[in-house]
């Protein structure tokens, strides 16, 4: 037993430290993350089981057919939502975007998310997230990029996937990628994990001690493209701790029993009568129309912003 | 020398519907070690592996998430007869949520969410605000030890009204309840599964040990030296 040796007098509470801004995001494992883009919908997700929302002004599928410049979402808008639910509300803000992260913070977000969905503010760096008390969620297509993420001070990973697309193809790629190649640390000797540190320009503790825990060293969600019930199931049958659905829910035609199917889906996904049981809630004509990756032009792809 | 002993292991479930369910599973097992009692830590996800475990954790997490699959699939009706029938429950954060009589939200009064209520006080959810208020703090914990304890709240909740005599407070941060006792049943505030502290899972185990619901099961504490004899 570790008993602390600490008595008492010395008891000035901390902040932000690293083991509460990785526990909050311990916390939330298991779970459906919901994007809304009103109070209304935040209401939805809770009355459904989400464990969090992230606020936005407009959900991937439109902010992809939108085109333009997108930024962090209105701030009065998320301050609603904060006042209105009980589960953590994240919202976004671009990528290497100080400000915005700092104004998300004195806003009182529970969680940032530094996203790619959003058009990047610097595309050399991303933001310096160990002087934050707020925790961070970044995306990744594979180990290396989610390595550096939590090298910068990411608190969470998920997936980048293809947001907006209702295409699940992307998360499942990177999910594989990510722990395909945890696996294969394990395997290593000194030598290839230095060579591996070089690869992906982190440090080799960070390789090492995935190595040895076989799995990130901090809570890894799938995200980007996941529409259905199934969808979610697949991804935490892949690994994930849990899972963001982003246009998924709000651009089908019944949000609130797929809010909630998605949400049993997940918790019970090594079950498939249940996932079954979740599946026939919804209506698949009701789904979000997705759109092939192929069709997509590079230019047009989001999961290329910040590597 | 190995004692022929009638042994039969002792099981504790964790509820994993959602949260830290692998931290409190690892920390249980720490403590099971340092204790020399062998057990094993199973995760509950349907209602009818309740009667398979002799104690149970609800670990922390979104109550909201949890109490609502809780209910629909009859896992709360479940955990409540077995409270009845004495099964020792031990709860963190949204465990303790869950397992008190009335629950608030500080932030937004909302009152209504799906609980066990078998603990007779009255919890505010958020207490202490939200995650960038989140902190650690060394509290004081008699009944567990002189040391302090490593307290880690995370968008914490606390007990606002004892509603009962039956309840004992254990420890208290700046004029907060953080943890309680009701017979076999703890609730506390804080995660100690998310710290190298094996103490309340100890006393939980503890607790379960002395407790009048595994009565004539025959679990034996294992001597230091027989451990590696037995099979």
């Amino acid at each position: 037993m570790t008993v602390s040796t600490v008595e008492v007098g010395s008891k000035k509470p901390l902040l932000g430290t690293v083991r509460l801004k990785r526990g909050f995001a311990k916390m939330l494992k298991g779970g459906v993350i919901m994007d809304v883009t009103d109070v209304e919908q935040a209401q939805i997700a809770e009355d459904a089981g989400a464990i969090a929302v992230m606020v936005l002004d407009k959900l991937p599928a439109d902010v992809r057919a939108a085109g333009g410049v997108a930024r962090m979402c209105d701030t009065k808008r998320i301050q609603e939502v904060i006042d209105h639910v009980t589960i953590p509300v994240m919202a976004k803000c671009r990528i290497g975007h100080y400000m915005e992260a700092k104004i998300l913070e004195v806003l009182g977000v529970d969680m940032i998310d530094e996203s790619e969905v959003l058009t990047p503010a610097d595309d050399n760096h991303h933001i310096d997230k160990w002087k934050f008390t707020t925790p961070f969620v970044n995306g990744c297509r594979d180990l290396g990029e989610a390595l550096r993420r939590i090298a910068e001070g990411a608190s969470m990973i998920r997936t980048k996937g293809e947001a907006g697309t209702g295409n699940v193809a992307e998360a499942v790629k990177h999910m594989k990628l990510v722990m395909n190649k945890i696996r294969e640390l394990g395997n290593m000797d000194d030598e290839q994990i230095l060579d591996v540190s070089r690869e992906y320009k982190v440090s080799i503790e960070i390789v090492k001690k995935t190595a040895k825990l076989g799995k990130l060293p901090v809570v890894n969600f799938a995200a980007g493209g996941i529409a259905t019930p199934a969808d979610a199931a697949f991804m935490m049958h892949l690994g994930a701790d849990g899972v963001f659905v982003g246009s998924g829910i709000f651009k089908s035609q019944d949000p609130g029993v797929r809010a909630e199917a998605t949400v049993i889906a997940t918790t019970y996904w090594d079950d498939p009568k249940i996932v079954l049981e979740a599946s026939n809630m919804i209506d698949e004509e009701k789904s979000m129309v997705g759109i092939d990756i192929k069709t997509l032009k590079p230019e047009q792809m989001m999961q290329i912003r910040g590597v | 020398m190995c004692k022929k002993v009638k042994f039969k292991l002792l099981r504790i479930g964790v509820l994993a519907l959602q949260g830290d369910v692998s931290e409190h599973i690892e920390t249980t097992d720490m403590a099971l070690r340092e204790m020399n009692v062998e057990g094993e830590v199973i995760t509950i996800k349907r209602e009818n592996q309740i009667d398979k475990v002799h104690g149970l954790i609800i670990p922390g997490g979104e109550s909201t998430t949890i109490g609502r699959i809780a209910e629909h699939y009859g896992l709360l009706s479940k955990i409540r007869d077995a409270s009845s029938a004495g099964m020792p429950i031990f709860g963190t954060c949204a465990g303790l949520i869950l397992m008190a009589k009335h629950v608030r939200d500080a932030m937004t009064g909302k009152i209504e969410q799906p609980i066990l209520g078998i603990l007779d006080v009255e919890v505010i959810r958020n207490a202490f605000g939200r995650q960038r208020e989140s902190f650690e703090s060394y509290i004081e914990i008699p009944k567990i030890g002189k040391a302090c304890f490593p307290g880690i709240f995370i968008r914490a909740p606390a007990v606002s009204s004892v509603l009962s005599d039956e309840v004992e407070v254990l420890a208290s941060y700046e004029g907060k309840i953080a943890a309680i006792q009701q017979d076999n049943r703890i609730g506390i505030a804080f995660h100690p599964e998310l710290t190298t502290d094996t103490r309340f899972h100890e006393f939980f185990i503890e607790l379960i040990l002395k407790s009048p619901f595994i009565e004539g099961e025959g679990f034996f504490k294992l001597e230091e030296e027989n451990i590696h004899e037995r099979e």
